[in-house]
Parts: structure tokens; C-alpha cells; sequence
């Protein structure tokens, strides 16, 4: 049965029903209580649940993160939430040093199945310091899944995946999706970590995006049908592990790869998808493959961040660059 | 600022002292503890003799401290559970882990050697601090499923600096975590002294800020820790909440045998506080009361010896740790990625394997 709700919605279902389903999920964070989060996705957990499985914590971001590892290490899966991609700093070390690593650091007898939900990327017209898409910075780190849901349905499976799974993991909810309403079905079967979705098959270009991005491409695509152009979409879904095989399949099958990513585009997770393509479609590529990501800038103020997020307008101009004149 | 008085129930030579907050621990566990120190001081010497030796890549000595390091291991209960630091070899091992396990990590391993769960022993933890946080994570866990568990944390001077250290007393001490924080100062962060880590009237002072009860006791007073950390973990236990605990001691040795602490500290300063020997003390204390002879003592120190004697033939064994092992416990199902390096350097090692000794 399918049913209309918001991301913030079917991340809040999901917690849910993790919650009722495995006595060891703790849900905890800054303003997660009775205030049910500043984006309102742990609407209610306190008070079905109670304090001591959905809880709010002193301000305090490596505290929340070290406390999680310490409870998974005695038993427990904690769901933590970090308000802001930003606010995620402090917890850096922990998450960096110890959650990442704790498996390897005791030969796989110490897993930490501890899941960081971080409320991440912009337009939303926030102010400095809400709105960073950090995800390079977790990607770079062995020892973390990264995932970044672009559609409702898959935040709620993912996110039931994440929680169910043996392994830290960083979940990177795009903000500007928090409270758009889509179909979901929360019965359908959750969905392997690690693989990415086709939403859309093109014969002419493949568009490569996760989390804000997707819709992005998806609307170029739509632009670019208008003008007799066939553009293909693959959603991620999961950074780390990458799908190279479905992103290197749909390369190859069009020869043309752009990569579209809100993060600054310098050392990026788009960059390195853009060289993991071009190491294993070289023979097929028409083009070199292109990036459409943020400037190399500190995330700007409401007013210009138009102009740094990538648009449909701007992917359609990479398309055009990809050397349609020559093939 | 009012100074706290210092818990002691043994003078440097042995003779009781009255306390009227805590009363002197029965003789047996007293014995026990100095067996336990026995073995911890050879530990010390001997794992330090085995740098010198190449045996081991570093070890970062707890010489002068054993009194808190046994203790540490003695108060807690099979359930209960440590969170060790790197100079804390001696309390792992006084836990019941087998030092060659323990010494894995300073052998040149990537691991920390033993399994944290089967022992209830974090790993050992080189950043400073973090397993605190840690502590109260796995303190917390045990209270939400109602278990009676207590942890023990332990942690330097020196960390009193990092904010993990205040992140996890003031967790602690909102959620009434069962923890007890051990914070041994033996008045070093590597080279830099306590003044310029803190200008309190003492780190147990810190307790106090958070709201939690702040004990500063003699660190080489086996007797006093006893006492005092025994408390601190029956009243964690019943619900009472966590204690932040100053041992004050010294490190007698140099942080490890990489450093010259000839360097920030006179002889006279050293020599001093080796006249405060934790194992002095007791001993004169326990052969006053005629519970120690000296069959006793030479049982202990030959018990110390086998352990040093395993210690140093596990050791002789210098075999390289595996590299194929490396990508093995990075994720529970290793990335695609992942999966590729590994098998790269297997038919790296395996080609290596092939070619002939002398075209290496």
C-alpha cells in the first residue's frame, strides 16, 4: 500500500518502525525529544517510545557521536542526528578515528552498527554554516557506508538498511527534499546498500547524480528530450560502496558521462567518479567526462546560492560541450 | 578555591593512616593487590627491556603507577568493563587478557590484539580522551537495558585538556552514567607539566564542576585507591551516578623510549617520587601486619618471572603480520574497490612468492 509523505516523513516512518521492531535502537541528538528535531523527522518517537529510546543529549556533537560508539560497543544500534551537516564538525574525530575504524582495530570482533543521520547540502536559503555538503570528507574515510537518498521511497529503505546493517554509516538526508511529498510503499523490500538505480535509460548521455542532484538531472533530461536529446540518469544512492559497475555500464552504452554534484567540485566524490569512468570507458567516450558541481567556495548566503548549486540550465551546457559536432 | 583533602591510608613508609571518609581495605585484598603489583612492575621492566631488544616498537611505561593500575582492574566485577589508554597495558593484563596479546598492537600489528567484548576491554586508545566518551556510551547501554554494569575509564593529565574529556564528564553526569573516571596524574603530558594543562586547585576539581562527586586520593597509596575506587564503583553500581577520581603519581620513566625527559625534568624530581614506590609501601605495610613472609613474596615474584619469561619467548617469534589481513575487517562486505585492491596484493605477494631469493 502506498501512502503520500514528505522525505522528513519517511525518514520519521522508518525510525519507527525500527524502533518497534529491535528493542536495541536508541534514537538520540540535539532537540530530537519533544521537539521532534528542527526538521521535525523525530516527530513523536519520544512520545510513543519513550525517553529513554528516542532522548535529547547535552550540545555537544562529539559527545553524541562517542556515546553512540559506546553504547554499540555494549549492544546497541543508535540512530544519532547532527541538526546541520555543518554542526558535524566537532563529532570529526570520533567519527573519523574511532567509528570508522573500530572493526579493523579489533579484527572485526567490535562492529559499530551506528547510524549518523546528517540533515545535509542547500537550497533551502539558510544561513552560513547549514547548508555544506561535507560528504567527501566521510567518503575519504575507509570503514563508512555514505549514503544519500534522493527520493522518499529510498530514504525510508535505506535508512531501514543502515540501521539493520552490520557497519557505521553516514546518512545524508538533502534538506530541500525534507518536505516534498511522494508515493512511498513502506512494504516494499528494503534495497541493498550499495547499488545504484537507472531512473532513467538514454541512448545520447548519461547524467550521474545523488541526493539534491537528482531531480536536477532529471529535468535536464526532461529539457534536453524537448530539443531531441535521449539523457540517462543514474541515482547513486550509496557514495560509499560505489556502483561502478551500473554507472561504467551506462557509460559505456552512450560514450558520454556527466557528473552532477552540489560539494564544491575540487577533490569531490564527483571527481572521483568522473576518473573511475574515464579509467574504464576510455575506448568508449566520445567526450572527455564533465562535472557540474558547486564552486570551490565557502557555501554562499540565500541570495546567490542560485548561482552555486547546479542547475538543469548548467548540466544541459555541459551536454552541449560533450562533442556532438566530432562523432 | 577550597583545596580537597587528599585521601591516604598509607604514609611513604608503610604506617596506617586514620581517614575518617574511608576505612582501611581488609588485608587478603591487600595482599592480592601487591601480587598484582609484583607482576605489574616486571611487566613494565620487562616490556621496556624488549624496545631495547627491537622486540616491541615502542611501550609506553607505567612505571611508578602500578598501584592505579591494578586497582583499576581489581574493583571491577566480571561485568563491569575498562576503558584503557595506551599507558595502561598493566591494568589490561591485571584484567585478565594475556599480555602477548596485549603487547600486539606495540609489536607492529594493525589490531589492538584481543577481543574488547570477551573481556570487557576497550581497545587501547592512542587519541586522548575519546574513550571516555566511549565509557559513558557503554555505561548508558547497560542502564537502558537495566543491568547493574560499571565502567571504568581511565585517562592522563594531559587529556583534562581535550574537550572530550568535559563532553564526557558532563554526559556522564546528565545521565547519571555508571563511570568512574580515573585520571592518573603523574604530572606529564609527554614533556609539558600539569601548570600548563590546568590552573585548578586539582583535576578532581573538575568532578565538581560537572556535578559529580570528586575524589582526590594518593596514587601510589594501593590501599587508598582501594578504597576509594571501590566506592566509587559499588555507588555507580546502585545507581548513584559517576565519580571523577584524581590518582595523584608519577611516571618514572620517560613517556616512551623515544623520549629524553632529561630534557623537562631533574634526577632529584625523579628520584624523589621512586622513594614513593607503590610497592614499598605496601610491602612494609603488609609485613607489619605479618600477612606477608617471605614465601609469600617469593611465590609472587616467580609468578612475575614466568610471565615475563612467556612474555619474552611469544616475543622472540618475529614473524610479519599478514597483509592480505589488511583489507580483511575494514567492513563487515568489502566495497567493490575494496575487493580489487585486496586481490592485487595477493597476486603481488604471489609473485613475489614465485621469484627466486636472490632476484628479490
Amino acid at each position: 500500500m502506498t501512502v503520500k509523505l514528505t522525505m522528513a516523513q519517511a525518514i520519521n516512518a522508518a525510525l519507527r518502525d525500527a524502533l518497534a521492531e529491535d528493542e536495541s535502537v536508541v534514537v538520540f541528538g540535539e532537540d530530537v525529544g519533544p521537539l521532534g528535531g528542527v526538521f521535525r523527522v523525530t516527530d513523536g518517537l519520544t512520545a510513543t517510545f519513550g525517553d529513554r529510546r528516542c532522548f535529547d543529549t547535552p550540545l555537544a556533537e562529539s559527545g553524541i557521536v562517542g556515546m553512540a560508539i559506546g553504547m554499540a560497543m555494549n549492544g546497541m544500534r543508535p540512530v544519532v542526528e547532527m541538526q546541520f551537516d555543518a554542526f558535524a564538525y566537532p563529532a570529526f574525530e570520533q567519527i573519523t578515528s574511532h567509528l570508522a575504524k573500530m572493526a579493523n582495530r579489533t579484527r572485526g570482533r567490535v562492529r559499530l552498527p551506528v547510524v549518523v543521520r546528517v540533515p545535509y547540502a542547500g537550497g533551502i536559503g539558510g544561513v552560513e554554516h547549514h547548508c555544506d555538503s561535507s560528504e567527501a570528507y566521510y567518503a575519504h574515510t575507509p570503514g563508512l557506508t555514505v549514503l544519500a537518498p534522493a527520493t522518499n521511497q529510498d530514504a525510508y529503505g535505506l535508512l531501514r538498511a543502515a540501521i539493520a546493517g552490520p557497519d557505521p554509516v553516514i546518512f545524508l538526508e538533502p534538506k530541500k527534499h525534507y518536505f516534498a511529498p511522494e508515493e512511498v510503499e513502506p512494504e516494499t523490500p528494503v534495497p541493498p546498500i550499495g547499488r545504484a538505480e537507472v531512473r532513467r535509460r538514454g541512448a545520447d548521455a548519461t547524467l550521474i547524480a545523488y541526493g539534491p542532484t537528482v531531480p536536477v538531472a532529471l529535468a535536464a533530461a526532461e529539457l534536453a528530450a524537448t530539443e531531441g536529446r535521449d539523457l540517462g540518469v543514474v541515482d547513486l544512492r550509496s557514495l560509499v560502496p560505489f556502483d561502478e559497475d551500473t554507472v561504467v555500464a551506462e557509460v559505456r552504452r552512450t560514450g558520454r558521462a556527466v557528473v552532477v554534484a552540489e560539494a564544491p567540485g575540487f577533490v569531490s566524490v564527483a571527481s572521483e567518479i568522473a576518473a573511475r569512468i574515464s579509467e574504464r570507458c576510455f575506448h568508449h567516450l566520445e567526450a572527455p567526462v564533465r562535472r557540474v558541481t558547486g564552486f570551490d567556495i565557502p557555501y554562499p548566503p540565500p541570495k546567490l546560492e542560485h548561482h552555486h548549486l547546479p542547475s538543469a540550465e548548467r548540466v544541459l551546457d555541459a551536454v552541449d560541450d560533450l562533442q556532438w559536432d566530432e562523432s | 578555591m577550597e583545596e580537597l583533602r587528599m585521601v591516604r591510608l598509607l604514609d611513604a613508609d608503610g604506617g596506617a593512616v586514620e581517614d575518617d571518609r574511608y576505612p582501611m581495605p581488609p588485608p587478603e585484598v591487600l595482599v592480592d593487590a601487591y601480587r598484582a603489583l609484583v607482576r605489574g612492575k616486571r611487566l613494565n621492566e620487562q616490556a621496556s627491556a624488549l624496545v631495547r631488544q627491537g622486540r616491541l616498537a615502542v611501550y609506553p611505561s607505567s612505571r611508578g603507577q602500578e598501584a592505579c593500575q591494578v586497582t583499576a582492574a581489581a574493583v571491577l566485577r566480571p561485568g563491569d568493563w575498562l576503558f584503557p589508554t595506551y599507558r595502561d597495558t598493566v591494568a589490561v593484563v591485571e584484567r585478565g587478557v594475556d599480555p602477548v596479546e596485549v603487547l600486539t598492537l606495540l609489536r607492529g600489528d594493525w589490531h589492538c590484539g584481543y577481543d574488547p567484548s570477551r573481556h570487557r576491554v576497550a581497545p587501547q586508545a592512542t587519541p586522548l580522551a575519546t574513550q571516555l566518551l566511549h565509557a559513558v556510551g557503554a555505561a548508558h547501554a547497560a542502564t537502558l537495558r537495566g543491568e547493574d554494569t560499571v565502567v571504568l575509564a581511565l585517562c592522563g593529565d594531559g587529556a583534562t585538556s581535550e574537550g572530550d574529556f568535559h563532553e564526557a564528564l558532563n554526559f556522564a553526569a546528565v545521565f547519571a552514567a555508571p563511570v568512574v573516571f580515573l585520571v592518573q596524574n603523574n604530572k606529564y603530558a609527554i614533556s609539558v607539566p600539569l601548570a600548563r594543562q590546568s590552573v585548578a586547585p586539582s583535576l578532581a576539581h573538575k568532578g565538581i564542576g560537572y556535578g559529580m562527586p570528586g575524589v582526590l586520593v594518593d596514587g601510589n597509596d594501593t590501599a587508598a585507591l582501594t578504597a576509594v575506587l571501590g566506592e566509587a564503583v559499588t555507588r555507580a553500581a546502585g545507581g548513584g551516578g559517576p565519580t571523577l577520581v584524581e590518582a595523584d603519581t608519577y611516571r618514572i620513566d620517560a613517556h616512551t623510549n623515544a623520549d629524553d625527559a632529561s630534557r623537562y625534568r631533574t634526577d632529584d624530581e625523579v628520584a624523589a617520587w621512586a622513594r614513593r614506590d607503590p610497592l614499598v609501601r605496601l610491602r612494609a605495610y603488609l609485613r607489619g601486619l605479618a600477612v606477608l613472609d617471605d614465601e609469600r613474596e617469593a611465590e609472587f615474584t616467580a609468578a612475575a618471572e614466568a610471565d615475563a619469561a612467556r612474555l619474552r619467548a611469544a616475543l622472540a617469534d618475529d614473524r610479519p603480520p599478514e597483509p592480505a589481513e589488511l583489507f580483511a575487517h575494514v567492513r563487515a562486505t568489502p566495497t567493490p574497490q575494496l575487493a580489487a585492491q585486496a586481490a592485487s596484493l595477493r597476486a603481488e605477494l604471489a609473485a613475489e612468492r614465485r621469484q627466486p631469493e636472490e632476484e628479490r
